[in-house]
């Protein structure tokens, strides 16, 4: 990294040239102000950073988010900007077009936000809270689990299998939600279980 | 991947073939191009359009979908046929000197045990021959007419140059010209890299695909070694983790396997699965299945899983079919024979073949759960939305709860990159609204159902209500505990096999890796490959030293890599049978005399005797298999099948459709276009752009801004054919649906003459629907066939046929 | 590899690129600068580029401009051209190679070129709208520009585009912003391939000539670097594996110059020093604030057409 980090001092000067260390120091006087706003401000001034891979593809580039608020000190944080780590071994600070624009994914208008039912026959989406939604869903679970599993094949053998409902889980989900939901998904004795490994 | 992204630096040749690096995986496409640059490596693209990959090769070949079989193997011929193979390597580590059982034949597409009524084999000829000390027969004269590589060689001889060029299209100076450059890497001094994706999957032979180019690499001696090796780039973030994990049908974490229901007990389950050497001195490590299902066992059910109960063995459900993948899964569904179903981060209405049945199937259901991140079209599948989703909401009985999950900013845990790195990522930002993280979501529910469970009984509660569920806050589990769960835990004191002195964990600590997982119940762990990710040290994954000795490309102190560390696979493979490395400047790891050390994890035990132990632990032979004996359920070796759906009938075994053991549904036949179809004369292939991810980031304003509405690239000689413009509409149809989009007029998609005939190929790509950003849009599902690899049911996504025909634009 | 981009500092670093800094400045004078900065360029190696187009959405995402999702025209050029949105565009070309036969997909980034010899600048009529720094970067300042489209038709390379919203010119700043700090340019740091890579512009020649060199031992003969003296070499250069034929480049210009007619008009503002620049400023005020901003009247686009260069290699 000793490559880098003369890159890094070298940087450091080449915005200011010969002169860096004291055109460095003295920022703005008033009258200039005018003539400086020409360059806008450095945006990720007093921002958090907090380390995180792509979600996209499997290369699982390193990005830094740059948040107003910092979450680690328990404070709301709305992630400002995404770029690449340039510490990152594979990435190098790169990322592609999906990773550059990852800012767009967290933000997207079409982010879900609360929890909707949409009832048999109906055209569109209702807010129901998280305990409604829960409640009713593991209602359901249950009942179907009651009265469609198997316990014994035709043969007699003991086979605890639930196969008329299915969990399809993420491709980008943390290995932890994978094996939060691995618990309790084989626990129910469904089989329909799959990823999207194949698509 | 057997390696890493890193790794592709050392490499001295690439070949892109079955995927599309520069513009699915740009970043790690970044190693080629650094290869490239500083070592003069060349590329070579095989795909059948000019892809932005092709755009930076140094040798483009066209290839005509579902034919990379033909080309493999014909290159294995042409190896074979100029004497261009790694001979010390070939005989050492491969199975090529095995002699395989009388009985076993090929002929006319089929192998030996075919039954057409079952589209199945019975496959007790693909085996060795078994002598009488219990071991598999080998002969290293090779002078045996049935050792493998005799075999191979009788098998591959039809795949000539002007044979390929028949069936792929690809003219043949210009395969001879791949396959030069190919079998130069043959010389221990030279390393060839396979990168592929799901260009070879999605086929109805895709594991075949890839096989073919795995035999290719060890005949070749480029598995093992660093810039070497078959690397495989999943295409989502975690796909490897999830499947590493088991979230499959038929799967436990680490690769073991759900129980059968001819497997009523632990012994019948166990008696065929910890494989016995298949020749003297070998490690066969599966001989440890054992320790890591009973640890596994453990994880799941704690106090529950005794000794005495098999532990816990009667809670895992018993399959009686080899699996319940997403394509069973819907036929289930379209059947009537399905109620409930959960969507988490996967949207099958735009990812699962044969749109118009997933939409019918997921009609059929009582209830529909969805967790994403995003507003996915499977959660609106009941919405009109006109042409794009026609459907008539009021006939929809279906329950749809649409769940609002956190994404990777807001969440703290590990994913698995293509090169096995599991790297810890910290959330970052506040969720939006009432979005929850998902094992807050699972947790919840889980909570609920035990509940339940508690208060009513019902059908065979225990393991649910047994499900060992330890953490500090049961409604929210946090990463790390999950974490540590996954690497595993001393339930009693732990000590060396060898040494009962030395402590390897006392009770209650984290395990140091799964060399210290046992099989009788005194150690808990979730997932065995992984051990070693979070253990007494700290969480190896959060890791981010960077560096890296003498610029090797390992970077070992950055992240955890499955297993062990291990950032090269079948490493002992990169030295020769005395421990030497066959290319010095390429040294993985070596033999010193007493111990083998180096850049990486040696994969067989560090004082493991060269000539003795070899480097294919996993297999009982210690070798890898250039014939794969019963393992694959459509032959021992790959053989060329056309597509289900092929412009032209089989040539080298006209009376085969398909894979012959590819599973076909009851109705899905009929709804396949025959070969060479007048009514559907063009070969369809369906792919990603390198502007979106998947069904992502039509979300994303700024992706939609640079690749904003769906469209379909065809050729100059096509369009003027058929009075396509550019940029005008078009409408493309296939046997199951009919899709309305822009033309892309190309020069990089070329007609391809096969078999005597000129072949159109109509170039889909996939990132289109009706919710985000970007312009509503078709998927190319509405067109894709309904069947899957032989092996691992992946859709046939990458070849079948369809008509065009200019059109007026869609009516919203 | 070339040593890529640091990651940026988010504690308060003063900027380092100021008025003193300036070289030229549009329509009026700069005193020569006591210390001049070490010249800076972006490099990018067409040979490299796989058209991945993450310059575009890093530079979007940098510079918080917000494009409209277009339609697509039957290209992978989107949006179809530069926008005041879109600083970056990459540009796609089939090419026959005649001499060989093959296809090759020539994929070009374009945008600011940061010549030496800013057209774009000389032909400015609003004092302070243009300026140039020591370091090479030419920059639009917004406040000054009054929007009559003159750097257009200066441009060789057809780049500035006028706002619909404030009526103001926009191109690519190089991330002026960035450079200040120590940093590159967002899409220098994001291109996956380093097709894009910065540093002093002797470190890039020196870069490009190894690539050069590459590019010939795989049989391109004419591989060379673009940094066109026409207009005193650029501070954005690229490496072709045809630089004998830049044009086959989605009309990269062979030879770039400033029309004489450009020369001539800074020639006036030069003359009438700073009586005009203060007519010009308070004209583009009362304008602004009685028409609206920025309505370019007929006689300014007359004035514009007879600016415009004959050669029209670069217009598209």
């Amino acid at each position: 990294m000793n490559v880098e980090l003369s890159r890094r001092a070298f940087l450091l000067t080449a915005g200011a040239g010969v002169a860096g260390t004291a055109l460095g120091a003295f920022g703005f006087a008033d009258i200039e102000a005018a003539h400086a706003a020409a360059i806008r401000p450095f945006k990720l001034v007093n921002t958090a950073e907090t380390r995180n891979t792509c979600p996209y593809c499997s290369v699982a580039c390193g990005v830094i988010m740059y948040s107003k608020g910092n979450l680690r000190k328990g404070e709301q944080a709305e992630i400002t900007h995404i770029e690449g780590d340039t510490d990152h071994p594979t990435n190098r600070g790169t990322l592609c077009p999906k990773g550059s624009a990852l800012l767009g994914f967290v933000k997207s208008p079409t982010r879900l936000q609360h929890p909707m039912v949409r009832k048999p026959g109906s055209d569109k989406f209702e807010p129901i809270a998280w305990k409604d939604a829960l409640d009713r869903i593991a209602r359901l679970m249950k009942d179907d689990r009651d009265k469609n599993f198997v316990a014994k094949n035709n043969d007699g053998v003991t086979v605890n299998r639930w196969l008329t409902t299915g969990f399809l889980a993420a491709s980008a989900s943390t290995n932890e939600t994978a094996f939060a939901t691995y618990k309790v998904v084989r626990s129910t004795g469904i089989l329909a279980f799959d990823n999207q490994a194949r698509v | 991947m057997t390696n890493s992204w890193t790794d592709i630096r050392n490499t001295d040749l690439v070949v892109i073939m079955g995927g599309n690096a520069a513009e699915a995986h740009p970043c790690g496409f970044k190693w080629v191009t650094e290869a490239k640059a500083n070592r003069g490596a060349k590329l070579i693209v095989i795909d059948p359009r000019f892809t932005r990959s092709a755009s930076v090769s140094d040798l483009y070949a066209p290839i005509r979908q579902g034919t990379d079989i033909a080309f493999l193997l014909g290159l294995i011929n042409h190896c074979i046929q100029n004497n261009k193979v790694q001979w010390d390597y070939v005989k050492a580590f491969t199975n090529a000197t095995y002699v395989v059982k009388d009985g076993f034949t090929y002929k006319d597409g089929l192998f030996s045990g075919y039954d057409e009524a079952k589209r199945d084999y019975d496959k007790s000829t693909w085996d060795y021959d078994i002598g009488p000390d219990g071991f598999a027969v080998v002969d290293a004269t090779m002078a045996n007419p049935r050792c493998v590589w005799n075999l191979l060689k009788n098998h591959v001889a039809v795949y000539t140059p002007e044979m390929v060029e028949r069936i792929c299209g690809t003219p043949k100076e210009r395969f001879l010209k791949v396959a030069e450059m190919v079998a130069e890497t043959s010389s221990p001094d030279k390393a060839m890299t396979s990168m592929y994706a799901l260009g070879w999957t999605q086929h109805s032979k895709g594991s075949q695909n890839i096989r073919a180019m795995a035999m290719l690499q060890l005949v070749l001696g480029n598995i093992g070694i660093r810039g070497g090796g078959m690397n495989a780039l999943r295409g989502h973030s975690n796909i490897q983790g999830l499947t590493d994990l088991g979230l499959m049908s038929n799967l436990l974490p680490g690769y073991l396997t759900v129980p059968t229901q001819k497997e009523p007990d632990l012994a019948a389950y166990m008696s065929t699965r910890g494989f016995k050497p298949l020749r003297p001195n070998q490690m066969s490590y599966w001989q440890n299945y054992k320790k890591f299902f009973v640890s596994f066992q453990k994880s799941m059910w704690g106090d529950a899983a005794t000794p005495e109960n098999d532990f816990a063995y009667e809670y895992l459900p018993k399959l009686d079919v080899p699996g319940y993948d997403l394509l069973r899964t819907f036929e289930l569904m379209h059947q009537g024979k399905m109620n409930g179903y959960f969507c988490q981060g996967f949207n099958p209405l735009q990812a699962a073949p044969n749109k118009k049945k997933v939409i019918e199937s997921l009609s059929k259901l009582k209830f529909l759960v969805i967790m994403d991140p995003l507003d996915t079209e499977t959660g609106r599948f009941w919405e009109n939305h006109g042409p794009y989703n026609d459907v008539d909401p009021t006939k929809i009985q279906t329950e749809v709860y649409q769940l609002p999950s956190t994404c990777f900013a807001e969440d703290d845990g590990s994913l698995v990159n293509s090169g096995r790195w599991l790297q810890w990522h910290w959330a970052g930002g506040t969720p939006p609204g009432e979005a929850k993280r998902d094992t807050w979501i699972m947790a919840q529910l889980y909570l609920r159902l035990k509940d339940l469970c508690t208060k009513e009984g019902g059908a065979f509660p225990d393991p649910i209500v047994k499900l060992n569920w330890p953490y500090a806050d049961p409604g929210d589990p946090k990463a790390e505990e999950l974490a540590q769960e996954i690497n595993g835990r001393a339930l009693a004191r732990v000590t060396d096999t060898a040494d009962p002195t030395k402590v390897l964990a006392e009770a209650g600590k984290l395990l140091p890796s799964f060399a210290a997982l046992r099989d009788d119940g005194s150690t808990a762990c979730g997932c065995w490959i992984y051990s070693g990710c979070f253990n007494e040290n700290g969480n190896n994954m959060a890791r981010r030293d960077t560096s890296d000795p003498d610029d090797a490309g390992f970077y070992s102190k950055w992240a955890f890599s499955w297993p062990a560390n291990r950032r090269i696979l079948y490493n002992r493979a990169s030295a020769d049978l005395t421990g030497k490395p066959w290319d010095p400047s390429r040294k993985v790891v070596e033999w010193d005399g007493q111990k083998w050390s180096g850049y990486d994890v040696p994969d067989i035990t560090p004082t493991a005797k060269p000539d003795q132990v070899g480097p294919f632990i996993m297999n009982p032979e210690g070798v890898s298999r250039l014939f794969t004996r019963g393992m694959m359920r459509d032959g021992p070796f790959p053989a060329h099948y056309e597509p289900f759906e092929s412009p032209i009938v089989n040539p080298v075994a006209p009376k085969v459709r398909g894979n012959p053991a590819a599973r076909v549904f009851e109705g899905d036949m009929a709804q396949f276009a025959e070969a060479g179809s007048k009514e559907f004369p063009y070969a369809a292939t369906s792919y990603r752009l390198t502007e979106h991810f998947h069904f992502w980031t039509k979300h994303v304003i700024v992706n939609a801004v640079i690749q904003p509405e769906f469209f379909v690239e065809i050729s100059e000689q096509l369009a003027a054919e058929k009075g396509i413009t550019k940029g005008g509409w078009v409408r493309v149809w296939s046997k199951r649906g009919s899709v309305v989009a822009k033309a892309m007029v190309t020069k990089r998609i070329r007609p391809l003459t096969c078999d005597g005939k000129t072949i159109h190929i109509v170039g889909i790509p996939l990132h289109w629907g009706f919710t985000g950003a970007a312009k509503k849009g078709f998927g190319p599902n509405m067109l894709t066939p309904f069947v899957g690899d032989a092996n691992i049911e992946t859709p046939e996504y990458k070849a079948f046929l369809v008509n065009i025909e200019p059109a007026p634009g869609p009516v919203a | 590899m070339f040593p890529p981009l640091p990651n940026p500092s988010t504690t308060g670093t003063a900027t380092r690129l100021s008025e003193k800094d300036l070289v030229r400045r549009s329509a009026s004078t700069v005193p020569a600068p006591e210390q001049k900065l070490t010249e800076v360029a972006k490099l990018i190696d067409v040979s490299k580029c796989i058209g991945c187009k993450a310059c575009q959405t890093a530079c979007i995402e940098w510079n918080d401009t917000h494009p409209e999702v277009g339609v697509f025209a039957g290209a992978f050029e989107n949006p179809p051209d530069l926008t005041p949105d879109m600083f970056t565009l990459m540009r796609y070309s089939e090419w026959d190679n005649p001499e060989t036969n093959e296809l090759e997909w020539l994929i070009r980034k374009d945008g600011c070129m940061h010549c030496a010899d800013p057209g774009c600048l000389k032909a400015c009529p609003a004092p302070g709208a243009i300026v140039q720094y020591s370091n090479g970067i030419v920059d639009f300042v917004h406040e000054n520009c009054i929007g009559c489209g003159y750097c257009i038709k200066g441009c060789p390379f057809n780049i500035p585009r006028i706002s619909k919203v404030d009526h103001t010119a926009y191109k690519c700043t190089l991330c002026s912003d960035r450079v200040a700090v120590g940093q590159g340019p967002a899409c220098a740091k994001a291109c996956p391939t380093q097709a894009i890579v910065f540093g002093t512009k002797d470190e890039m020649k020196g870069w490009a000539a190894k690539r050069v060199e590459d590019l010939k031992s795989r049989g391109f003969v004419n591989a060379g670097l673009y940094d066109p003296p026409g207009v005193g070499g650029t501070h954005v250069m690229y490496v072709l594996h045809h630089a004998d034929q830049p044009e086959i480049y989605s009309g990269l210009p062979k030879d770039p110059r400033i029309s004489p007619l450009v020369e001539a008009w800074k020639g006036v503002t030069k003359y009438a020093g700073l009586t005009i620049m203060g007519v010009a400023a308070g004209v583009g005020l009362l304008h602004h604030l009685i028409m609206g901003p920025n309505r370019v009247t007929a006689a300014d686009e007359e004035h514009a057409e007879e600016l415009t260069e004959g050669d029209s290699h670069g217009r598209r």
